[in-house]
């Protein structure tokens, strides 16, 4: 794709998008295919058998699996080629963060070893770095940890005490500091520490061996789920890590840490993905079996209604995960091309969608946290019985929401990041407010109609962007500088955001289809309900802001908003049974 | 030695079978899949290959199928094969399939011939021996293992009540079924990344009418519906099958 083609974060809110130029799961050629289900033969075989194990909090057979993995090359397949991987593109990355997220604790583990644990090293490593450890990490023969988190600094991230000092002749730093929460832990090879260096005021990255003297990792914690997956506090007592472990430049830490979280916060996206799936087969294929009043469950209405609405919220996050992936992919293809160090290129990009990033962290963990809730209720009382995996499911959901930078911090993320590219120049946002804002009686409202179904569709999502310009300017003009301190708002608009890019995708992928198979079917009766769903969701998110707003002009606001918040009815309950029949036909997720 | 290991392209074993109005299979979202006897089977030869280097030279596999059933054959390179063939015809029944097995064996020599029992699709289970006897080669059914001792192939068998171990010299056609391999081999990611570059090599069918011709598909009857009888009312349970199923 041509640089003026691609979509610069955040600009979805104001440019409009063609299907043929996004990418929908429907395409994944015949190797992602592979890879995809070599990951879930893996689950199979190996994971599945072994979870009641697991969360039992078994170290050594979590590593098993972990280096039986490797032995396969999952490991591998973020790394690039000259270290020892398979240097997949982003989309398989995310394909197969997607499979093993239907994996519980394992999927923590793995995505935290392959990820956080094995990336800052492979993105921001020089060529020894990379060499003595990223090979090694890329096979399994190395394990790693990613310890940014302190007791005093959680998303306060850069405020660790963790400390460093130069020895006097150079050759090495003296680390001194607590780290906490670190996933893998217990037994990681291999840690990418932050801490601050002297005085400074920004963090900095090291490579530390768990091996080195000085270093103490304490017990697991015991959680609320996840509890295979081993989360340890670690100390360090004047460890000695050698001057050419430091990650980076020094000060770069900050910078390091916060680009990996970003990827961090994508793949998390995919993995809930692969673990609502999960969800959904389990539940269909219990309500399936379960009868009650001589029938199965899965005939009665209430529980079509969630089987339907699991599997919609499901479809429109993967329409915009693998959407945002391949753009992704487009512009490392850009980077490289224009002489980019392929390491430096990925992390770049990735890091370029921040805005999509937190967005697709946001929606992704809050879509599973509702689907397991669902999925518990489908199956009664059963869902509450440790027997079964939903009870499993639920629990384990719940961290997606706190790790990987909260979702409160990811939320305000959005908005903040995608006002930051405009500001900078690289779209007219406050431009494109500005003009509806000065015209605000005369804003062009989609009203619906006529027009065929898609045409429809993008109008109503063209009024909830510009429900989003109206609200960013408002706010803006109303607080100025103080914006930041306006959570409620800030979090009014980010929901609005989010509404718009999932909605956004999701139609992009259906109408895609629909000229790929020529009918999208059970597809259209997804986007049916998601948009009519989204277009409420807004309206009341909208509502709430501009209520709370200090604005001389909020009548004109309401009046706006309400009227941008109009769309057709839709048989949501016709719609609904009919996704829910075509799952309880099939009787797993297979969308 | 050489080892060819027949495969066959199959649904999925989840797969809710469908028919279209005009009793052909509706293969609208079907997943297909190497058959899974033939996949335990490739899982052996290449576990025969890994622990005997020297002696095991190169594992085949050749399917009779259409250009569309490559994934699968693909698939199965991605397991470890070291090369393909197909046959490029539809696998009309177990005569026709047969007869071009017996073509590929004789044009390229193979030591060792590997057949699912059946496959999970038709599940005829006459491949395999009418292979053997067009190659006018021994055969062994119901193999449940195969070891190599001291170059000497030593196949178990399973017989009525326990198994037997026949020892038979090469080539041979050995009818296989589970227990050949404890699981199938997962295909690694290096072994994906090679699939691409092995050779699948298409050869034109031998010139062989089928035997047989499928008139048409039935579906088992739908399961009637369970009668619930109430625990209090044992009368009912007593009438019924006195007088309606007339059972007692
Ligand atoms: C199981 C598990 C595994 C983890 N793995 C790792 C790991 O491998 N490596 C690692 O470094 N860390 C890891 N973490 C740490 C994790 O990233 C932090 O827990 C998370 O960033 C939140 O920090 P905190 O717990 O200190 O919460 P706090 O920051 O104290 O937050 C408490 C609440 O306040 C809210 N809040 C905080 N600041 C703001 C603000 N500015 N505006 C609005 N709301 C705010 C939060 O959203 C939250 O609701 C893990 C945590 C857990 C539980």
């Amino acid at each position: 794709m041509e640089n003026t083609e691609l979509l610069k974060s955040g600009e979805f809110l104001v440019r409009e998008v063609d299907p043929a130029d996004v990418f929908i799961p429907e395409e994944y050629d015949e190797e992602q295919i592979m890879i995809a289900q070599t990951c879930k033969d893996f689950l199979e075989a190996e994971v599945y058998p072994k979870l009641e194990d697991l969360d039992k909090g078994d170290r050594e057979l979590m590593k098993e699996l972990l280096k039986k993995s490797g032995d396969l090359g999952l490991m591998g397949i973020s790394v690039s080629e000259e270290y020892g991987g398979f240097g997949q593109s982003f989309v398989t990355q995310m394909l197969a963060a997607e499979t093993i997220g239907a994996a519980y604790s394992f999927s923590v583990a793995f995505m935290a070893h392959c990820g956080i644990g094995t990336l800052p090293i492979m993105y921001y490593g020089n060529e020894d770095q990379r060499q003595r450890y990223v090979t090694k990490q890329a096979t399994g023969e190395l394990l790693g940890a990613y310890c940014l988190t302190e007791p005093g600094a959680g998303s306060d991230a850069n405020s660790g005490k963790t400390n460093a000092v130069p020895s006097e002749d150079g050759s090495h730093y003296i680390l001194n500091g607590q780290k906490m929460w670190i996933t893998n832990g217990g037994f990681a090879d291999t840690q990418t520490v932050f801490a601050k260096i002297e005085n400074d005021r920004v963090l900095s990255a090291f490579i530390v061996d768990t091996d080195s003297e000085g270093v103490v990792v304490g017990p697991d914690e015991h959680k609320m789920g996840i509890k295979g997956s081993s989360t340890t506090q670690i100390y360090y007592n004047d460890v000695k890590v050698p001057a050419e472990n430091l990650l980076g430049q020094r000060g770069q830490g900050f910078r390091i840490a916060l680009s990996i979280l970003h990827m961090g916060r994508i793949k998390l996206g995919a993995n809930v993905l692969g673990a609502s799936k999960k969800a959904i087969t389990d539940s269909v294929r219990y309500a399936n079996e379960r009868k009650q009043f001589g029938t199965q469950i899965a005939n009665f209405g209430a529980i079509k209604h969630k089987l339907a609405e699991m599997v919609i919220r499901t479809f429109a996050a993967e329409s915009s995960i693998y959407r945002v992936s391949k753009d992704i992919d487009c512009l490392i293809e850009k980077y490289v091309a224009e002489g980019c160090d392929k390491g430096k290129a990925s992390i770049d990009a990735i890091a370029h969608y921040a805005v999509e990033a937190a967005i697709l962290k946001v929606y992704g963990s809050e879509m599973l946290d509702y689907v397991v809730d669902e999925a518990v209720q489908v199956h009664g009382g059963m869902g509450y019985s440790s027997e079964m995996d939903i009870e499993r499911g639920y629990r384990d959901s719940r961290i997606n929401r706190i790790f990987e930078g909260t979702n409160e911090i990811n939320r305000i993320l959005v908005v903040d990041t995608a006002m930051k590219r405009a500001k900078k120049g690289e779209y007219g946002l406050f431009e494109e407010a500005e003009k509806l804002a000065g015209n605000i009686a005369g804003i062009d409202v989609y009203k619906g109609g006529d027009d065929d179904f898609f045409t429809e569709k993008s109008g109503y999502i063209k009024n909830m962007k510009r429900t989003a310009l109206l609200l960013l300017n408002a706010a803006s003009t109303a607080y100025g500088r103080k914006l930041v301190h306006e959570q409620e708002i800030l979090n009014n608009i980010s929901d609005i955001i989010m509404e718009i890019y999932v909605a956004e995708s999701t139609a992009l992928r259906v109408k895609k289809i629909e000229s790929l198979k020529g009918d999208a079917g059970i597809f259209r009766d997804i986007l049916d309900v998601y948009v009519y769903n989204a277009v409420q969701d807004v309206r009341r998110s909208a509502l709430d802001a501009v209520y709370s707003l200090d604005a001389d002009n909020k009548d004109e606001l309401v009046k706006a908003v309400s009227d941008l918040s109009e769309a057709a009815g839709v048989n949501v309950k016709a719609c609904r049974r009919r996704i829910a029949d075509k799952l309880i036909e099939d009787n797993e997720y297979k969308f | 030695m050489k080892i060819l290991v027949c495969i066959s392209n199959v649904p999925d074993t989840t797969t809710k079978i469908k028919f279209t109005g005009d009793n052909e299979l509706d293969t609208t979202g079907i997943q297909w899949v190497i058959n899974p006897w033939d996949e335990l089977s490739l899982t052996r030869a290449l576990e025969l290959k890994d622990s005997n280097p020297g002696l095991i030279e190169s594992v085949t596999v050749a399917h009779a199928g259409p250009a569309s059933s490559e994934p699968t054959i693909r698939k199965a390179l991605a397991i470890g094969a070291d090369s393909a063939i197909r046959v490029n015809a539809e696998p009309l029944d177990a005569f026709f399939v047969a007869a071009q097995l017996e073509k590929v064996i004789t044009e390229e020599n193979f030591d060792i011939v590997l057949c699912g029992i059946e496959s999970s699709d038709f599940n005829g289970s006459t491949v395999g021996g009418m292979l053997a006897e067009f190659l006018g080669y021994p055969s062994v059914s119901a193999v449940s293992g195969i070891n190599i001792e001291n170059e000497d192939i030593v196949i178990k068998r399973e017989i009525d009540g326990g198994s037997e171990l026949v020892s038979v010299p090469v080539p041979f056609v050995a009818i296989v079924q589970k227990g050949i391999a404890i699981e199938p081999r997962i295909a690694a990611m290096r072994g994906i990344m090679m699939a691409r570059k092995k050779p699948i090599k298409v050869v034109e069918p031998a010139d062989v009418n089928a035997l047989t011709e499928v008139s048409s598909y039935e579906m088992p009857p739908e399961k009637e519906a369970c009668k619930f009888i109430d625990p209090d009312n044992p009368e009912e349970l007593i009438d019924i099958l006195q007088n309606k199923e007339k059972l007692i």
